[in-house]
């Protein structure tokens, strides 16, 4: 404790750098798990993940930061996360050495990652179909439904599949 | 019919123009050889009736579903393996389905064209084009003053009409009582292209000031209380003396089955279109098929 009563902030980083792998750095405060999520390594994975979540972040105020090692995550599964994480940077670690630096862009089009909200759609029933959603604007983030046409802007994080 | 251009749906009012002797009866043989299949999981009597009509008045056949209780669909078939199945046997397909976007999703699976005759509360693109047919044909596209009264929360017809006629920039009044007021996101879309859109719950204030009245029902079952609905249900009734004020050339238009939005004595008055609305629904169906199985335009 400092002599005024407040914490002292730790100095030493809160996780160690990874050697190779992937850091998704700037994702919003509170959403890392979601981002997870997304990324399919949210159930049983052998991969070594660490998650920071709401750190001070000049930028964003509280950001979370995903650190997934001995793994390259390719741009197209990468990208999706910009539903919820629009300011996300990914950063590609090889011998710790960061090689890769890029911002996530959403696709035109997103497949089998945000279900409908529309409980009357047809990709919300057995059909052998994934969920299919055009985007239509990225910030904020909009999209369609191509079945339904039914859109979907609040909230998203609660439709992920 | 989001994803309809102006000159698309110009090219299928004109083919409809040109087919409507052969829908009034007129031996016509442009799809002779060709069958059409009508997959209907939903009842409906005039859009059945009238693609089947415009099937067979251009020498076509067709073939039914029939119902659905002692189908394969009643086995749990999913409608992706359906309409696998049936495009084999068909040359297109005619669709209905309670279900928002079936349409789409039969269409990706099909191996034949695939219309869509109505996805639930989704889309009724067919009854939209007949509306256009009848409006251009019966008063005018260009420069309309349109009021769409009624159920414009839950009503499909009126969602898609109120798009296209915004490709035409028509001048759009909506009537309906508050609680059935049409959604913000399609207020918001017409909006954005221009469309001139105004609101009101009182029919008297525009009646007579209006190109086209199109009526819809509102359903009983969407006020809790009996006495709240009949209420509303007078207020949006169609009556001889609420027209003595009207435009000499006012055309009055319903998708049909009315119930009580227009009194039988209006049928007699110049101003009643709607069994007229419904007949085009044969040459627009023609123009459709023609134009997917018959070869184009």
């Amino acid at each position: 404790m400092v002599e005024n009563g407040q914490r002292e902030e730790p100095r030493e980083l809160r996780v160690k750098p990874i050697r190779n792998g992937t850091v998704i750095d700037h994702i919003a405060g509170g959403q890392a798990l979601n981002v997870l999520k997304i990324l399919g390594i949210a159930g049983a994975t052998d991969a070594t993940v660490s998650v920071v979540m709401n750190v001070e972040s000049g930028k964003l105020g509280k950001k979370d930061i995903v650190k997934v090692e001995d793994r390259e995550l390719k741009e197209e599964e990468v990208n999706r996360i910009a539903l919820i994480a629009p300011a996300a940077t990914i950063n590609i670690i090889r011998d710790y050495e960061v090689v890769e630096k890029s911002r996530v862009d959403l696709p035109e089009e997103i497949v089998g990652v945000v279900r409908c909200q529309n409980p009357s759609c047809i990709s919300n029933t057995s059909e052998p179909i994934r969920s299919r959603m055009r985007v239509k604007a990225k910030n904020p983030v909009l999209l369609r439904c191509i079945y339904c046409e039914q859109p979907l802007t609040d909230k998203i994080a609660d439709y992920l599949i | 019919m989001r994803e309809f251009s102006r000159e698309e749906i110009d090219s299928v009012l004109d083919l409809a123009a040109s087919l409507e002797t052969h829908a009034r009866g007129k031996k016509s043989d442009i799809l002779a050889g060709k069958s059409l299949a009508l997959l209907f999981f939903e009842p409906s009597t005039r859009t059945r009736m009238s693609f089947e009509t415009a099937m067979k008045r251009l020498g076509g056949s067709v073939i039914n579903l029939g119902p659905a209780e002692g189908s394969s669909i009643s086995k749990g078939e999913s409608l992706a393996d359906t309409v696998r199945v049936i495009g084999g046997y068909a040359d297109a397909i005619v669709i209905r389905h309670p279900k928002e976007g079936s349409a789409r999703l039969a269409s990706e699976f099909s191996p034949v064209p695939v219309l869509n005759a109505g996805d639930g509360a989704g889309h009724h693109p067919t009854q939209t084009l007949l509306d256009l047919y009848t409006i251009r044909k019966e008063s005018r596209l260009e420069d309309l003053s349109i009021a769409l009264v009624g159920d414009l929360k839950y009503g499909r017809t009126v969602h898609s009409l109120a798009y296209a006629l915004s490709l035409y920039g028509a001048d759009i009044t909506l009537v309906s009582p508050p609680t059935l007021r049409m959604p913000e996101p399609i207020k918001a879309d017409l909006f954005s292209k221009g469309t001139v859109v105004r609101e009101t719950c009182d029919l008297g204030e525009v009646i007579n000031e209006v190109d086209v009245l199109y009526m819809t029902r509102i359903q009983r079952e969407r006020f809790p209380d009996p006495v709240e609905y009949s209420k509303v249900a007078r207020s949006y009734r169609i009556t001889p003396e609420s027209l003595m004020g009207a435009k000499r050339n006012l055309i009055i238009m319903h998708p049909l089955p009315r119930v009580d939005e227009i009194a039988p004595s209006v049928d007699e008055t110049p101003h009643a279109r709607y069994f007229q609305q419904s007949f085009y629904g044969v040459p627009v169906r023609m123009a459709l098929l023609k134009m997917l199985i018959g070869g184009g335009a």
